[in-house]
């Protein structure tokens, strides 16, 4: 038993991670010129090196196609995005579609005004569908994990802006983050993304092992992954008072994507449904 | 993560050596077959866990048994008669236990607690002495902390071990101290300089618990049980070499105790919490529960579990990996305390009515009923859960201290 990522998964996230810092909108082009784009579909890396760069992204609120990507792993140069619960993130940045009946559309259709202005969703256009490779239900757990790495990745960020801003902030002459009011509340936001994210992990590693858990797992990260991802949201913004509530301050737009995937392909009370199915076979 | 140098089966064969891998290896697959079968071979009947229990005179056998075949100080150095085993042997060992729903070993106070804090602070005597009879539950220990006006505080405690120059003398009052009436030893912290400054007026003894002035009486909880003991010291005579560290010096010797206290704690709850959420399954399907909203928390606490067991799993690893606990390993027992706490109510909601009947031979016979009431003691014992979330927010998140 062993859960620590290899000394070489290590570099990739400390290089990511600062290449994010620098780059947080990175074009596909950037991303293909670093190794990333494909890796999945190529066989030249594993889900769980995907799942370091998935985490990363989230940190910074990437909003671009490659997650989708390199979760629908067709082959070609084509970039593609996959149609969730009837709508396309990022409709005119790719080229193709894969929709859940497993056909390959053309990328064209009515982009839409979202509560996340970063999503880029569409509604697609029927045409130019032909089969694409893979199974839906392969899809769909490694389209679930990515979801819950992404959350993961956005509840830390949250919750580490938050935290830096409690121990800054001083009222009544003492620094909030003393009271406990404000400090038991983080905790329980850390100790969910905790717990979140080892069932991510736990989710990556069963994706790429193709563990007989793996259907179950990814279901139970998404479900407390992004969960805890919104409530960090909302608890950060509650400890920044007035300026968290503020379209200048960044917090609204992780507590926006959180707000997205907690929804996308069910809230986590459809995935405890899958999970209770089950357990208690009826 | 590209294979630019290496050929693809160099890549696929090092990933098998290193990297998340939740399987255990061949090692750990046959310490858990061998666990495994020596449960199965020597757990008295009269031993199976029960709802409601005190400690048995069977369970004195049982743990007799654990330390013959080397299961008391798995993770303790050879030199103290341990097995000097890795912590994943500790985490196997105790989640075989918890599946064959075998009782702990008697002597948890002296493996966890006053074993490692005698052999941080102290001298080869007193290691000789204690050390070994602690794994063979041929001694029992207990803990004398907490009293009725020293809970979470520690370091407010008003029991005086005084140095009388021949020896200590020691009067006052422990509570909350489990295994006190077949206990052997105590290991004690009181007031022993009572006019130097708080967190260096205490000493830290070892106290026999059968010296002349010490009685222990059982505490009845709203269970109805008495699992914990009250200690009343009145003029007790500690011999001076009894004493671990320095007089004056037991708040560090006292971190010491609760340092281990908390340490491997996590794959003993883990696997705790994974027999109560098989039962509440087995309940849920022989109550045939259809209801959806019970379905949602039953699956909640399923997932809760996955996520305490991973956790765990990570925190085994950084343990394993750096010898020092990670910050992963603090929010166990946190988490574990309410998560049991919401299940153990879960299953009186789907007893329904009879989730008032403690007996005739429905239900498992107050099984539930009685978990549900103790599970009230678990945001308060080893750490309340206020006091858990101070250490989180102060160690792990950098938070200012509150106090």
């Amino acid at each position: 038993m062993d859960f620590s990522f290899t000394p070489e998964q290590e570099d990739l996230r400390r290089e990511a991670r600062a290449f994010l810092e620098a780059n947080p909108s990175p074009t596909m082009d950037q991303l293909a010129d670093l190794g990333w784009v494909g890796m999945l579909q190529s066989g030249d890396a594993s889900f769980l090196d995907a799942a370091v760069l998935f985490e990363e992204l989230g940190r910074v609120l990437y909003a671009g196609p490659f997650v989708l990507n390199e979760v629908a792993e067709q082959p070609g140069e084509d970039v593609w995005s996959i149609e969730i619960d009837g709508f396309v993130p990022h409709l005119d940045a790719v080229d193709r579609v894969l929709t859940p009946d497993m056909q390959g559309a053309t990328a064209a259709g009515e982009v839409l005004t979202t509560v996340d202005e970063t999503l880029g969703l569409g509604r697609l256009a029927a045409n130019g569908a032909e089969p694409a490779g893979g199974e839906w239900g392969e899809v769909r757990r490694r389209l679930l994990a990515a979801l819950a790495l992404e959350a993961v990745g956005i509840g830390s960020k949250a919750l580490e802006l938050a935290i830096d801003y409690v121990k800054e902030r001083e009222q009544f002459g003492r620094k909030i983050g003393a009271y406990q009011a404000v400090s038991h509340s983080l905790v329980d936001a850390y100790v969910a993304v905790e717990l979140a994210r080892s069932l991510a992990y736990w989710a990556a590693w069963c994706v790429a092992e193709q563990d007989g858990q793996a259907g179950v797992a990814v279901v139970a990260a998404k479900s407390q992954a992004a969960e805890a991802a919104v409530a960090a949201c909302e608890r950060s913004i509650q400890a920044h008072g007035g300026i968290g509530f503020t379209w200048e301050h960044p917090l609204h737009r992780y507590y926006k994507r959180a707000l997205w995937l907690e929804g996308a392909l069910g809230y986590g009370r459809e995935q405890r449904a899958e999970v209770a199915a089950s357990l208690l076979p009826s | 993560m590209r294979c630019a140098a290496a050929t693809q089966s160099e890549r696929c064969s090092r990933r098998k050596l290193e990297g998340v891998d939740l399987r255990d290896t061949p090692d750990e697959a046959a310490f858990r077959q061998e666990v495994r079968a020596f449960i199965a071979e020597n757990l008295p009947e009269a031993s199976k866990l029960r709802g409601a229990r005190r400690f048995e005179e069977a369970d004195r056998e049982w743990s007799r048994r654990l330390g013959e075949a080397g299961y008391a100080g798995l993770t303790w150095p050879a030199e103290y008669g341990g097995a000097g085993a890795p912590y994943s042997h500790q985490a196997i060992f105790l989640e075989e236990l918890a599946a064959a729903e075998a009782p702990a070993h008697q002597g948890v106070i002296g493996i966890g607690m006053a074993g490692p804090t005698i052999m941080a602070w102290g001298t080869d005597e007193q290691k000789n002495r204690y050390l070994a009879k602690i794994l063979t539950a041929e001694e029992i220990w207990c803990q004398g902390f907490s009293e009725p006006g020293a809970g979470s505080d520690l370091a407010s405690v008003r029991t005086r071990i005084e140095d009388r120059g021949e020896h200590f003398l020691v009067n006052g009052q422990k509570v909350w101290s489990s295994f006190a009436h077949i206990a052997d030893f105590c290991i004690l912290v009181g007031l022993g300089l009572p006019d130097a400054p708080r967190y260096q007026n205490l000493t830290y003894v070892i106290a026999d618990m059968h010296a002349p002035g010490v009685e222990v009486r059982p505490l009845v909880q709203i269970t109805g049980q008495a699992e914990f003991n009250e200690i009343f010291f009145t003029d007790v005579q500690v011999p001076k070499e009894n004493v671990l560290g320095e007089i004056g010096g037991g708040w560090q010797v006292a971190m010491t105790t609760l340092l281990h206290e908390r340490g491997t704690l996590g794959f003993a709850l883990a696997a705790t919490l994974d027999v109560a959420v098989r039962k509440l399954i087995g309940l849920a399907k022989e109550r045939a529960v259809t209801d959806p909203l019970l379905r949602d928390r039953i699956a909640r606490e399923w997932i809760e579990l996955q996520a305490v067991r991973y956790t765990n799993y990570r925190a085994l690893t950084t343990l394993t990996k750096t010898g020092i606990p990670g910050p992963e390993g603090s929010i166990s027992k946190l988490v574990w305390s309410e998560a049991n706490q919401r299940l153990t109510k879960l299953a009186l909601e789907i007893l329904g009515s009879h989730a008032q009947l403690m007996d005739g031979g429905v239900d498992g016979a107050g099984y539930w009923q009685y978990q549900q009431l103790r599970s009230r003691g678990n945001t308060i014992e080893a750490g309340t859960s206020e006091i858990l979330r101070n250490i989180v927010a102060e160690r792990v998140l950098g938070l200012p201290r509150s106090r």
